[in-house]
Formats: C-alpha cells, sequence, structure tokens
C-alpha cells in the first residue's frame, strides 16, 4: 500500500500531468476503469462463448480431423503392423512367417473384443472384399493353434495369397492418412507411394464439386435478378404496402422446407399444374411437355425460390437507407433515368448485393434436401454424396475430407470477396 | 485431439443430462425408434398400445429417425450417451450394427417367446436370423407397381421394365445400385443364381450399367420410398419400384388404378436390434419378448401388408382392420406372389456396396 502512495505521489509532483481526485494519474485510471469494463462485458458474453465452443467450434473441428485420423488399422492389428515394417511392398512377393502369425494372433484377439469387423469396414472403403475377409478369417484363425500359419490363412481365405490386400493393409497402417483426401479427388495412392488418377468412368466428386459452384452461382445470379426488383418495390412503397410485401417474402420461412420443396414437385413435373397450364393454352404440345424437375433445372428453380428471402432482406435493408432525393438530384441534373439508377442508386446497394450474394451461395453450396428430392442426377450437389457417406456408407473419414474441401473453397470465395469488394462493405440489415 | 473429443462429450452429455434432468419419474420411458407413418402406426396398434395397457408403468415414446439410425447410433455411442433402447433397422444395417459393435448380440431363445405349439424362436424365424443382433419382425420386398390405365399391355415380367418398346413412357427406379443390379443382369440373360458372380466382377458390373443404359433416358430415379406412389399417382411413370407395403396403400386404401408386379421382387428383412448401452435392458427385453411373439406378429399384418417373420404366424394372418379385405394375398410371401423372387445378398452388398455405388453414381452422371 505504502508503495501505491509513493508512486501517486510521484506522478503528482511531476508537472503537467492530470490526475484524478485520489491522486492517479487520469490515463492510468482510465485503462483501468476500462479494463474493468471490458472484463465485465467480457463476463457477460462468456456463456455464448463457451457455449459455441463446445457446441460448434469443437464438434467442427472434431469432424475436420476425422478426415486425416486412421488410428483404427494400428489398434486392432498392432502386431501385424510392426512386423509389416520389414515388409517390401514393392517386390510383388508376399510377407513371410512372421506377418501372418502376427496377425492370426491380432485376430484371435479382435474375435474376442469383436473389433475384427470394425478393421474390415475400415479397409473395405480401400478394397472391396475387405469386409467379408476379416469377418470369416478371424472365426477361421481363432481356430488355429499351431503354424505354420502362412498356409492356413491362405486356406482359409485365398485373399490373404493376395500381395494387394497386404499392400492395403500396410497402406492404411499409418495413424495419420491422407488417403480420404485422395479419394476425395478421384484418385487412388499405388502401392509403390505415388498417385494414380481414376478413370472418367470412376470419378464423380470433382464432377460433383463442379457442379456444385456452377449451380450455386446460377442460383445467386437468380436470387439477385428476382430479388432486386422486389426490394427496390419494399423499399420504395408506402409503410402499409411494405409491411404486408415484406410478410409475403417471410412467409416462405414458416413453412417447412419440406412442404416447400414437395410443392415445387406438384407444380413442376411433367403432369404438374406448369404444364397443364401450357398446353392448355398452346405453348407445348401433349407429348412435349417440358421436363422441369428432376433436373437440373429443377434444383435450380426449387432452390432460388427458398434462398430467396436471404437476398431480399439484405437488400431491402440497404435500399431503405438511400434517400430518394439523391435520385431525384440526379435527374433534375439531367441524367438520364437509367444513367442515375447506374451511378448513384445501384453503387449505394453494393454492400446489400454482397451480403445477399455470399449469404445465398454459402447456404445453396450445403443445400441438401432440395437437390435430393428435386434435383434427379442432373442436379444433385457434392453435399447428397456426403450424406451418403455419413448415413449409408458410414465412411465419416471420407465425408469428413470432403467436407473440409468445401470447406476450403467457401473461405477462398471469402477471400476473393473480401480483396475485391471488401468485407467492411458488406451490409446484412 | 482425443482429450479435445473427450471434452466435447463431456460437455455435450452435460447438456444432454440438464435437458432431462428435469422428466425423471417412477414410470420407465422406453424410446423405440421406428420409420414413421404408417408403417410406425402399424407397430403402434399392434405393439406398443396392447404392451402399454398390459404394463401401465411403461410408457413407449416412438421416435422417427430409423433413416439415420446407423449413424446417428454410431453418434451416440462415441459420445458415450446413448438414449434409444431399440432401433428398427433393415438387416443390412442390423449387420453393420453388430459388426461395429453399436447392436447388443442376443441369444434368441433366450429372450423370445417360443411358438404356440412349443418350437423354439431360433427355429420359428429360421434363416430369418442373418445376425446374432437381429430380431426379425418382416418380410418386406421391393418390386413394381404399374398403372393399369397407362400402359397397352399388362407387364408380364420384371424385363418388361427394360423393354421400351412393350411399355413405352417413364420408369422409376431406386437411386442405387441394389436390385436394379440384379433385374438388369436377369433380363440381361444371366442365370438367378450366378447373378452375383457376375455382379462380383468388373465385366459383370459393366454389363448390368449398360443393360440399364438401354433405358437410362426414361428413368426417374427415386430416394424415398413415398415417391414411386406419387409418381405413378400423378401419372409421371408407368411403372415403378418401391416397397411392397407403400403399393398397397395406394392400389388398395387410395384406390388408385395400379396394380403389382410381383415377378423378381427381391426379398428384404426388417427387424430390432438393442442399442448397446441403452439404460433399460431389462425392460426392453420384456417389450420385445412380448412384441415379437406368434400372434403380435400377425397382428401386425392386418394394418400394413407386410409378412410377419415367424413362420407360425403366417396362419394367422387375417383381414385388414379397417377395409376388412383379406391380408394373406397381399403378403410378398404368398405362394402365388413368390414364384420368382431373390433375397437381398447381404455379404455381397457389404463387401461391393462402396465400390459399386460409386461407379453407378458417376454412371449416373454421365
Amino acid at each position: 500500500m505504502a508503495m501505491a502512495d509513493a508512486t501517486a505521489d510521484d506522478y503528482r509532483d511531476s508537472p503537467g500531468q492530470l490526475v484524478t481526485a485520489d491522486g492517479k494519474p487520469l490515463k492510468v485510471a482510465l485503462r483501468r476503469a476500462l479494463r474493468r469494463q471490458r472484463m465485465i462485458s467480457l463476463a457477460l458474453a462468456a456463456p455464448l462463448l463457451v457455449f459455441v465452443l463446445v457446441s460448434f467450434i469443437m464438434p467442427i473441428a472434431d469432424m475436420l480431423f476425422r478426415s486425416v485420423e486412421n488410428e483404427i488399422v494400428a489398434d486392432i492389428l498392432p502386431r501385424t503392423v510392426t512386423a509389416l515394417d520389414g515388409w517390401d511392398e514393392t517386390a510383388g512377393e508376399l510377407p513371410g512367417e512372421d506377418v501372418y502369425a502376427a496377425l492370426v494372433q491380432d485376430l484371435k484377439v479382435a474375435k474376442e473384443n469383436r473389433t475384427n469387423t470394425q478393421v474390415g469396414q475400415r479397409l473395405n472403403y480401400e478394397k472391396s472384399g475387405m469386409s467379408s475377409l476379416f469377418r470369416g478369417s478371424a472365426r477361421k484363425a481363432a481356430r488355429m493353434t499351431e503354424g505354420p500359419y502362412r498356409p492356413a490363412m491362405i486356406e482359409a481365405h485365398k485373399a490373404w495369397g493376395e500381395v494387394e490386400t497386404w499392400q492395403t493393409i500396410k497402406l492404411f497402417a499409418p495413424e495419420y492418412t491422407i488417403g480420404y483426401f485422395i479419394s476425395a479427388i478421384d484418385a487412388k495412392r499405388t502401392a509403390d507411394g505415388g498417385l494414380e488418377f481414376l478413370p472418367e468412368e470412376k470419378a464423380i466428386y470433382g464432377t460433383l464439386f463442379v457442379r456444385t459452384m456452377m449451380m450455386s452461382v446460377a442460383i445467386t445470379v437468380m436470387t439477385l435478378l428476382l430479388g432486386f426488383p422486389i426490394a427496390y418495390m419494399i423499399s420504395t412503397a408506402s409503410t402499409k404496402t411494405g409491411n404486408l410485401l415484406l410478410i409475403l417474402v417471410l412467409l416462405p420461412f414458416w413453412t417447412s422446407l419440406l412442404v416447400r420443396t414437395t410443392s415445387w414437385i406438384a407444380l413442376l413435373q411433367q403432369q404438374g399444374v406448369i404444364n397443364d397450364a401450357l398446353v392448355f393454352i398452346g405453348l407445348v404440345s401433349e407429348s412435349g411437355r417440358l421436363e422441369l424437375i428432376h433436373n437440373a433445372t429443377g434444383s435450380v428453380i426449387a432452390m432460388t425460390h427458398i434462398l430467396l428471402p436471404f437476398m431480399v432482406l439484405p437488400l431491402y435493408s440497404v435500399m431503405k437507407t438511400i434517400p430518394p432525393s439523391y435520385m431525384r438530384a440526379a435527374t433534375s441534373l439531367g441524367a438520364h433515368p437509367w444513367l442515375a439508377f447506374w451511378k448513384v442508386y445501384f453503387p449505394g446497394t453494393v454492400p446489400g448485393i454482397g451480403a445477399g450474394a455470399i449469404l445465398v451461395f454459402i447456404l445453396a453450396i450445403g443445400y441438401y434436401i432440395t437437390p435430393e428430392l428435386v434435383g434427379g442426377t442432373s442436379g444433385t450437389f457434392i453435399s447428397n454424396r456426403i450424406a451418403y457417406n455419413i448415413s449409408t456408407s458410414l465412411n465419416w473419414g471420407l465425408a469428413a475430407a470432403l467436407g473440409c474441401i468445401l470447406l476450403g473453397i467457401v473461405v477462398i470465395f471469402f477471400v476473393l470477396y473480401e480483396k475485391i469488394v471488401g468485407i467492411d462493405n458488406m451490409k446484412l440489415g | 485431439m482425443k482429450s479435445l473429443r473427450t471434452v466435447t462429450y463431456v460437455a455435450a452429455a452435460a447438456i444432454g443430462f440438464a435437458a432431462t434432468a428435469g422428466t425423471a419419474s417412477a414410470e420407465t420411458n422406453l424410446v423405440v425408434v421406428s420409420w414413421g407413418g404408417a408403417y410406425s402406426a402399424s407397430q403402434q396398434n399392434a405393439y406398443h398400445d396392447p404392451y402399454m395397457a398390459n404394463n401401465p408403468a411403461v410408457k413407449i415414446v416412438n421416435d422417427d429417425s430409423a433413416n439415420e439410425a446407423v449413424a446417428k447410433l454410431r453418434a451416440m455411442n462415441e459420445a458415450g450417451n446413448v438414449t434409444w433402447d431399440l432401433v428398427d433397422v433393415v438387416a443390412a444395417d442390423a449387420i453393420r450394427l453388430c459388426d461395429e459393435g453399436l447392436a447388443e448380440p442376443i441369444d434368441h431363445d433366450a429372450v423370445l417367446a417360443k411358438a404356440p405349439d412349443g418350437t423354439p424362436a431360433s427355429k420359428d424365424f429360421g434363416n430369418l436370423i442373418v445376425s446374432e443382433c437381429f430380431i426379425p419382425q418382416i418380410v418386406y420386398s421391393t418390386t413394381f407397381g404399374y398403372r393399369t390405365d397407362l400402359v397397352k399391355e399388362k407387364p408380364a415380367s420384371v424385363c418388361d421394365v427394360f423393354d421400351l418398346a412393350k411399355i413405352p413412357g417413364k420408369r422409376a427406379l431406386e437411386k442405387n445400385p441394389i436390385n436394379n443390379m440384379e433385374w438388369a443382369l436377369i433380363c440381361d440373360g444371366v442365370k438367378p443364381d450366378q447373378v452375383y458372380d457376375v455382379l462380383g466382377t468388373d465385366a459383370g458390373v459393366e454389363r448390368a450399367l449398360a443393360k440399364l443404359g438401354t433405358i437410362k433416358d426414361d428413368v426417374v430415379w427415386w430416394t424415398r420410398g413415398a415417391q414411386t406412389p406419387q409418381l405413378l399417382a400423378d401419372g409421371e411413370v408407368v411403372i415403378g419400384s418401391t416397397y411392397n407395403g407403400r403399393l398397397f396403400s395406394v392400389i388398395e386404401e387410395e384406390k388408385q388404378p395400379i396394380a403389382m408386379l410381383w415377378d423378381w421382387q427381391v426379398f428384404d428383412l426388417d427387424g430390432w436390434i438393442i442399442p448397446k448401452g441403452t439404460k433399460n435392458k431389462q425392460a426392453v427385453l420384456d417389450y420385445l419378448k412380448f412384441a415379437t411373439d406368434t400372434q403380435r406378429l400377425a397382428d401386425q399384418a392386418k394394418y400394413i401388408s407386410y409378412g410377419p417373420a415367424r413362420k407360425s404366424s403366417a396362419p394367422l394372418v387375417g383381414k385388414h382392420a379397417e377395409l376388412g379385405i383379406d391380408m394373406a394375398p397381399h403378403m410378398p410371401t404368398d405362394p402365388k406372389n413368390a414364384k420368382t423372387t431373390l433375397l437381398y445378398n447381404y455379404e455381397f452388398w457389404a463387401d461391393h456396396r462402396d465400390d459399386i455405388d460409386e461407379r453407378f453414381q458417376a454412371w449416373l452422371l454421365q
């Protein structure tokens, strides 16, 4: 305490320094007060921060980590993995008796713990047939009591006499793998460590990524073309009409996504309302009904409708702040209405366009249920494939790798946006 | 990273616990996961309601997320907080869950009721017990329905699906290689007992896809069982595959001009698994013994046209609860319907599903 007093006295002595009533310099006191305020606001925000960390950031980090995690092979087949270290996978010869003995030991333990099928599942993602190989062989290995194990295992299943089986195990033995990312770019690792792209008839992810991007851009452009006039109309209408129109824009938000998607099916299908109307007025013939759904057109139409509010709302909030007097001033100074719009009004709406476009684009590339139902074969997205890997194939590693790539693409777009438009120039409302 | 995962799960479990803490009471809640819709309704009527009437202390809570059951169970298991007590899954998923250690293996004879004549459960279910974790419930099939008013000539064989001259118009097929590949090969002249030998080779896969390629432009691909009945009812397709129970309801309950084509229907099984880590194992076993006995399985067929998995239930199948029509002729297992059938090949698809699916999806994109 004495120390503190002494310093306060020191300060009081120095000339020209502002001090508070208790003699502390104003700068220090102010900094202290501000720090206290910051702590209080941090403490108030802490529950939310912790919540976001636990329920959002950590699960995402965990999921992304799965794209490289590969402990299962070494965990379940520890002896085999160690024994395989000494085997040259490129020589084209089968491993020695020691590896087979280690495998039998591992399989006995795995059978006991019922984990043999898990490692079979894991390796089946890399090579078809591993699933039944491990299920069947563990049963037989459990009954083996003495060597030589090599002929016994090959007798149990002929796949143990194939070099590729062992190459696959060795390739996916390390605790971490980039194998999932390699699969995600339609490639495959070869035994000598090289990379081999799949032939076109087996490649799907590249096509799907490109298609997801193209269609999301198309949807974003469509929402902008449709949303801009609507937002303009709402922002310039009288309060009463404006509110009514705004409610009409928001109304779809209160309807289930599935209901909205299903209604599009009823409208767009070949025997649907739109085709019926077109046939009735004679624009298309009975046999020439348009294919508007179960293809890319269906996905774009349905998703444009579903995502439209995300474009209209930011646009509206920005347009409301542009005083109508600007346009009047421009025209009274002799500008053609088009020029006035383009030079005066439009630049003011750019922050809203940016915000709406980013919002719609990011939502669109992650969309899953609508393309699944109306997309047919030409209108499905990469997210449909991620969903397949998560829920049907249970290949979470590959799903995580695809998710990482998708996340990376979003980040790249975001950075590009920052460079071109500037993030400060974005207004959500 | 392991520790991060642990922290996440502990936190998630704490949140979950806080959410459920308020509901604890003397009665046991059994969370039964099933498919929703007409199927869950049939289980409610045949199993849940009678069981709760006899056991007032037990409350059965339905959860309709069987669609994502495998993925959700794995997530729950990793989080160490399994909130489900009984899950209705197709046999292929039951095998997979058992393989992954996510389902409890059970001793069928010790746990399940005997048939009325004393036959032990394992004999009564017979070879439908495809996994030691699986308690079969129904036999269903994936087969075709067609619009009687929109086809010139009634299809007599599944190969007519591949015949655009005989049946012009769109057809609905599942966006999935399973079943489609088998039908394609059979119609391309492969002997039914050799289908999986052929399909196990790259050349066989290409052969099946080539056959499917002959109708590719006229196919609407479905992903949910409800889509084909809707597509048929709206006249979007003239013929399409789906589960037989869905077709029964659109034909008999909604009286649409649709008829069944049973040729080469593919049988599959649906049944229960007990998730590993359930907190009410005793109560679940008690419920299960009741819900899978001979009478209960026969009762379910009053509400939906799926065949009971017990042999002893077949003679007890009666009339539809509301329509009053005889249910036996609508069962996929009825001798008249089951002249030519395939059984879903669990082992083959467990090995080859991912590989063939990838090739199939790439083929769709071309």
